[in-house]
């Protein structure tokens, strides 16, 4: 390749290892966070950091995904790849912040949701598909923000909101460019060619009405994590300002348009298929 | 050198001519292609019209074979009563993907239909119904974004019309070849589902082999009623990810039909020569009396 492959040094850059993780976010934006756990039904997962604090004096539930930045803190939070019990402690907390009429914010940084035998007895499918259905109807703003890696159903899982943002070196994508490579080129060793073609950068995404705002980093958040966290504060505040005033009925009206039209296909002159709007 | 080669030539074809000659020297017997199918489970050959004659289940170890949705289609609702909905909506290549079109072209080819999908109106023992209906000839049955909007515009109908809606998957998940875009498919699908569920009205999904990936983990998974039919891989990652990424040997039976009942992912399996007599009791318990509308 020529010239530089722009996506395959943004992949490197949100897996940098001085890159910040969401515990870190948390504790410089909302310093009286408190952790709440677990699924109630089998256990605290992890991969997934949630809780409560005040943002600019609002309450609100962040529901995170946490990589871990050492190799003991990989292991503990499995290198942010939740099981179901984390999807479902995330479901949990946004049902009560719905409840509470708190506005939440999801962090997502994984490259996927696990892939285990105990995932898998557990329902690892089930809950991701019961957060998508169920997000879409909370009637309480959502907020995304993709830290570093956006992985598959994985990331989506929390990942359904009102607003999505994306830091600069990000990356959000169907599939790690290593498995889609291995899927498509059947040689996951061409994962870098993959990532230049699989429109995973943040703009790529924009371009595509994925998500709606990038975050500069300038250095990049591996060098001067600050100024990235402080423009994403001042969005923030932004956004929650248009959201919070919304009625419920306009904001999941909003919301469903959204994910209604995403997507990219061919209409052949449609003839006499029945109009199908919702009323 | 040329001497060489012309000497290696002659060689070769005093080779073929006298030699090779001596040994197809038989009559051949006449098999046509395609008689007799080999089982996937117990690797019995099965004549192909019994098998065909058996809904495609193997007559010794009783495995489902994969089935078209065409097939299906016939198999499981009133003869006639299908009347397809939304098939102007095709795949479009976002990401100028090399080699996806011809994959689209190879999957219309061997399924007979323009997209995975095969969607519309259909009757169950005279119930009207929505169903829908994933193919795995085409592209593994994968949801791009055109599988994903025929899909809600599946819902989207049999909310505004309130019928019940029946959808059997049969999916390696979501498609490679448009990445986020087949990503967020599983958002949309689930959103519609959302909204047709607060109208109260009956979803039944059936997975059969195999329900994996992106239609797993949405709205395969999303059934009122979930059922699994016989001789099913379910589950949202693949085996294959699953053995690399743990690096150990999968449990006996992982990921079937049996192992997701066990696990309480499914409500009922089904034998496929019962599939038809199921839906039709489950339609009739959720039967809504007239001017209910």
């Amino acid at each position: 390749m020529s010239e530089t492959n722009v996506a395959w040094e943004k992949v490197k850059l949100a897996r940098h290892p001085k890159r910040p993780t969401a515990s870190y976010l948390i504790k410089e934006l909302f310093p009286d966070f408190i952790e709440l756990h677990g699924d109630r039904g089998f256990a605290d997962d992890e991969a997934i950091t949630a809780g409560l604090a005040t943002f600019n004096g609002i309450p609100m539930t962040i529901v995170a995904e946490e990589k871990g930045r050492n190799t003991e803190e990989k292991i503990k939070h499995n290198f942010g790849m939740p099981h179901p019990e984390g999807y479902r402690k995330a479901i949990r907390l946004m049902k009560q912040a719905e409840k509470f009429k708190r506005p939440i914010l999801c962090i997502i940084d994984t490259p996927g949701a696990y892939p285990g035998i105990g995932a898998e007895e557990r329902g690892q499918a089930q809950a991701i598909a019961y957060n998508l259905k169920t997000m879409i109807g909370l009637k309480t703003p959502i907020i995304v923000l993709v830290l570093s890696e956006g992985g598959s159903g994985g990331a989506l899982a929390i990942g359904v909101g009102d607003h999505i943002f994306m830091f600069e070196n990000s990356i959000y994508a169907i599939l790690s460019p290593e498995g889609f490579a291995s899927i498509i080129y059947k040689d996951s060793a061409k994962a870098d060619y993959a990532a230049s073609i699989m429109k995973l950068t943040a703009e790529d995404l924009k371009a595509f009405n994925v998500i709606d705002t990038i975050i500069k980093e300038q250095e990049g958040l591996h060098v001067n994590p600050d100024y990235g966290i402080q423009s994403f504060k001042t969005e923030l505040t932004k956004v929650l300002k248009k959201l919070i005033p919304l009625s419920s009925t306009k904001l999941l009206k909003n919301r469903y348009q959204k994910y209604r039209e995403m997507g990219v296909y061919i209409e052949k002159g449609a003839a006499n298929e029945p109009e199908t709007t919702e009323d | 050198m040329n001497d060489f080669l012309s000497d290696r030539k002659k060689k070769l074809e005093n080779f073929k001519k006298n030699i090779r000659k001596k040994h197809v020297n038989y009559d051949p017997i006449d098999i046509p292609d395609g008689l007799f199918v080999k089982c996937d489970q117990c690797g019995a050959a099965i004549y192909e019209k019994t098998l065909e004659a058996n809904h495609s289940i193997c007559p010794y170890c009783e495995y489902h074979f994969r089935m078209n949705a065409t097939k299906r289609m016939s198999l499981t609702f009133d003869q006639g009563s299908f009347e397809e909905l939304f098939s102007e909506i095709q795949s479009s290549n976002p990401l100028n993907m090399e080699g996806y079109e011809d994959k689209i072209e190879k999957g219309r080819k061997f399924s007979g239909l323009n997209e995975a999908f095969l969607c519309g109106t259909a009757s169950l023992v005279n119930i009207p119904t929505l169903v829908g209906i994933l193919d795995s000839n085409f592209m593994m049955g994968s949801m791009g974004s055109a599988v994903g909007e025929k899909v809600t515009r599946l819902i989207e109908y049999a909310t505004k019309e309130k019928l019940p809606l029946i959808i059997f998957s049969a999916s390696g998940g979501a498609r490679m070849q448009e990445g986020i875009l087949s990503l967020m498919q599983m958002a949309k699908t689930s959103a519609a589902l959302e909204y047709f569920d607060q109208k109260g009205l009956l979803y039944i999904s059936v997975m059969t082999n195999p329900t994996t990936g992106g239609v797993a983990a949405s709205f395969a998974s999303l059934g009122d009623i979930n059922i699994a039919e016989k001789s099913s891989l379910i589950g949202f990652a693949g085996p294959r990810v699953i053995k690399q990424t743990i690096r150990q040997e999968l449990p006996e039976g992982f990921q079937t039909d049996a192992f997701q009942l066990a696990h309480g992912q499914v409500d009922l399996v089904v034998h496929r020569k019962d599939m038809r007599k199921t839906l039709y009791k489950l339609l009739q318990f959720h039967q809504r009396k007239t001017g209910d509308k």
